[in-house]
């Protein structure tokens, strides 16, 4: 048994959480880069070389990426091997909001969602995924996850009939839908299978896979190529207003599912795709 | 079209008008903010018919919900939040002489009408380019709604803050007419 | 509303009489098709091969029995119906086969509406949740083909004796007790906001 205490995964969390919404990741930075000299629409360069110099103050000053430093969230790879000496849960929200607090990262979480929705004024409660694997280390992917992205997310209970044109004609419906809202250029998540929160989830995590990555099964990186033309024939482009980079990547991930069904979960991440991860 | 055109606030009629959808703009002077809970308590005033706690005729509201300050700024990232939420309390405010709204994404038909009716002016600014904005952000004080936190609003005094003009006093909408010329 | 006790092959006759909130039992052989076994049909249709079975005159059930292996055969435990909207894009090519009735619950759409009145069909729904009750009426499994699409998917070809209560919810005149519950509703709401 490997001890571990809290105090390193509080450490740990709240290094996590101020990187993430520092630093831009490079792919996604690569990805912006690569666009900027393929954009026909004027307007769209210039929203696209706006991001880069944004992204550029915000690593240098250390200063949020975008205000909206979203809902905590947390996937953690728990080794069996580890004893945890102290409260798990505990440490992982203080991690979070001494992130929040210090860094002068926005507290956006609000408590009772319909009537009193006050805010926490800690970031908290965090959303924690643990994976119980074998072996000594944890390993923690964090992402500070924005509603403007959030909330143009969806879900289909589609049948097996529908087929793969059925769901990328899905993808690039709600893609279409969402137009300006989630600050194009965007990160496509998706995940065909499982159950309605097993794919939600699974989109979720679909959203931080290396941009410029296929699924490694062709038939569905074809579906992921697809998706990605056509949501860039949609015109919607930068900040909405028109060009042909409206998304950067399209990430398909599957699940088992069940023989009457085809679940398949659109989760959309804006262009400040911000995720940090390491291990204790 | 001017290839970036300067205006400040507050916004008289005559500017108004005249700016066209695909106006590059570069805004100087005070500007309001305010999101969802500001607005709802705002409009929730108006019903009980009390005084608002900010003048609004001639204003420009921000759709902003900042992060905090940090040493040396005088205010946080501040991109602009998704202006549709703010959609059913717009009328009223424009109704009220509210002349420009920065944000982004779309806005409902009813809020483009009332913008018509009333001539005002709705302007984009892109979203996480927080940090960037934040250094055009002068000065920035709490006016009212405290408590809300994040939420409150803010009278900031801005330098220069980039936005385009999405959708214009005539009701011309770059979110309508920009995407279908790259579209294939 | 009559009640109707009919034998496999179906007679196009027999089904045109039909009407929307019959009840029918049925005799002699049905087979179940799904998802998987709805496509498999029309891959093998599409490479020029016949099926297994002769559907003419047919009925398909949309299930997938849950079967015990007995030596060579299988003994069906119990069956039930499984949603039928999954298979509406199917419609007019299981009419062409020559099938008569189509089994199943929670209705179909346009497409099998039309495709009933072009080939003189039927949709029978089945009583959902009753897998014990139907499981009784199947006297025996004949047969059964694409083992490998797994057990729920593939083609059972079941003898059954006086199989159901089936209410008829779709006729060949183009009736359908869905399409009316949908219209009554959509008035009702227009009506309540």
């Amino acid at each position: 048994m490997r001890e571990v205490n809290a105090k390193q995964i509080k450490e740990k969390v709240k290094e996590l959480f101020l990187k993430a919404n520092y630093c831009i990741g490079e792919d996604v930075l690569n990805s912006i880069k690569e666009a900027s000299l393929k954009e026909t629409s004027e307007t769209g360069k210039n929203v696209l070389s706006m991001i880069l110099q944004n992204y550029k103050v915000a690593a240098e000053e250390k200063i949020a990426i975008c205000q909206d430093t979203g809902l905590a969230i947390l996937f953690i790879k728990l080794g069996q091997e580890v004893h945890v000496n102290g409260n798990w849960e505990e440490a992982i929200n203080k991690g979070v909001e001494e992130a929040y607090v210090e860094g002068y990262l926005r507290k956006s979480s609000v408590t009772d969602p319909v009537f009193d929705r006050k805010n926490t004024k800690t970031n908290c409660p965090a959303i924690i995924y643990t994976d119980i694997v074998p072996g000594d280390k944890i390993e923690i992917l964090v992402t500070p996850k924005g509603f403007g992205s959030e909330n143009m997310s969806r879900l289909a209970m589609m049948k097996p009939a529908d087929g793969p044109e059925g769901i990328v004609d899905f993808i690039v419906e709600t893609v279409k839908i969402a137009g300006p809202n989630p600050c194009p250029p965007t990160i496509v998540g998706v995940c065909v299978g499982g159950t309605t929160d097993s794919a939600a989830l699974t989109a979720k995590k679909a959203t931080l896979r290396q941009v410029g990555e296929y699924n490694p099964d062709p038939r569905y990186a074809d579906m992921e190529r697809k998706a990605l033309e056509k949501i860039n024939n949609l015109g919607v482009g930068p900040a909405g207003l028109g060009g042909n980079t409206t998304s950067l990547w399209v990430n398909i991930d599957y699940k088992p599912t069940h023989i009457a069904g085809m679940p398949v979960a659109i989760n959309i991440c804006c262009h400040a795709a911000r995720h940090a991860s390491g291990i204790i | 079209m001017e290839k970036i055109k300067k205006i400040s606030t507050p916004l008289t009629d005559k500017v108004v008008q005249d700016l066209k959808a695909g106006q590059n703009v570069s805004i100087s002077g005070y500007i309001y903010t305010g999101r969802d809970a500001a607005h709802k308590r705002l409009i929730d005033l108006l019903k009980e018919g009390k005084k608002l706690p900010i003048e609004i005729d001639g204003q420009v509201i921000y759709y902003v919900g900042p992060a905090p300050t940090p040493p040396g700024y005088k205010c946080g990232s501040a991109g602009p939040t998704t202006s549709y939420r703010m959609d059913p309390y717009t009328p009223a405010l424009l109704d009220l002489g509210l002349k420009g709204m920065i944000g982004k994404g779309l806005r409902s038909k009813e809020v483009v009408e009332s913008m018509k009716k009333n001539g005002a002016v709705y302007f984009a600014a892109i979203g996480g380019v927080a940090a960037m904005i934040a250094k055009g952000i002068k000065s920035s004080e709490v006016v009212a709604y405290e408590d809300l936190g994040p939420e409150a609003i803010h009278k900031y005094y801005v330098e220069d803050f980039p936005a385009i003009v999405c959708i214009d006093a005539k009701g011309n909408n770059l979110y309508e007419t920009e995407p279908p010329k790259y579209a294939k | 509303m009559k009640e109707v006790k009919l034998n496999t092959p179906l007679k196009e006759k027999d089904i045109r009489d039909l009407k929307i909130g019959d009840v029918v039992y049925i005799s002699g052989y049905i087979c179940t098709s799904r998802d998987m076994g709805h496509l498999k049909m029309k891959e093998v249709i599409a490479e020029g091969e016949k099926l297994p079975v002769d559907l003419t005159g047919g009925v398909i059930f949309h299930a997938g029995p849950v079967v015990k292996k007995k030596d060579s055969t299988y003994e069906l435990r119990v069956i039930g119906p499984t949603t039928s909207i999954r298979m509406e894009p199917h419609s007019d090519f299981i009419g062409n086969l020559g099938v008569k009735m189509i089994i199943g619950k929670g209705g179909m759409d346009e497409g099998t509406s039309n495709a009933l009145q072009k080939y003189g069909m039927a949709y029978l729904q089945a009583p959902p949740g009753c897998a014990v009750v139907l499981g009784e009426k199947v006297e025996k499994v004949e047969n059964v083909y694409w083992m490998e699409l797994g057990v729920p998917e593939a083609l059972w070809v079941l003898k059954v004796n006086e199989f159901g209560p089936l209410v008829v919810g779709m006729d060949s005149t183009g009736d359908s007790i869905y399409r009316d519950i949908k219209v009554n509703g959509k008035k009702l709401i227009e009506k309540m906001f």
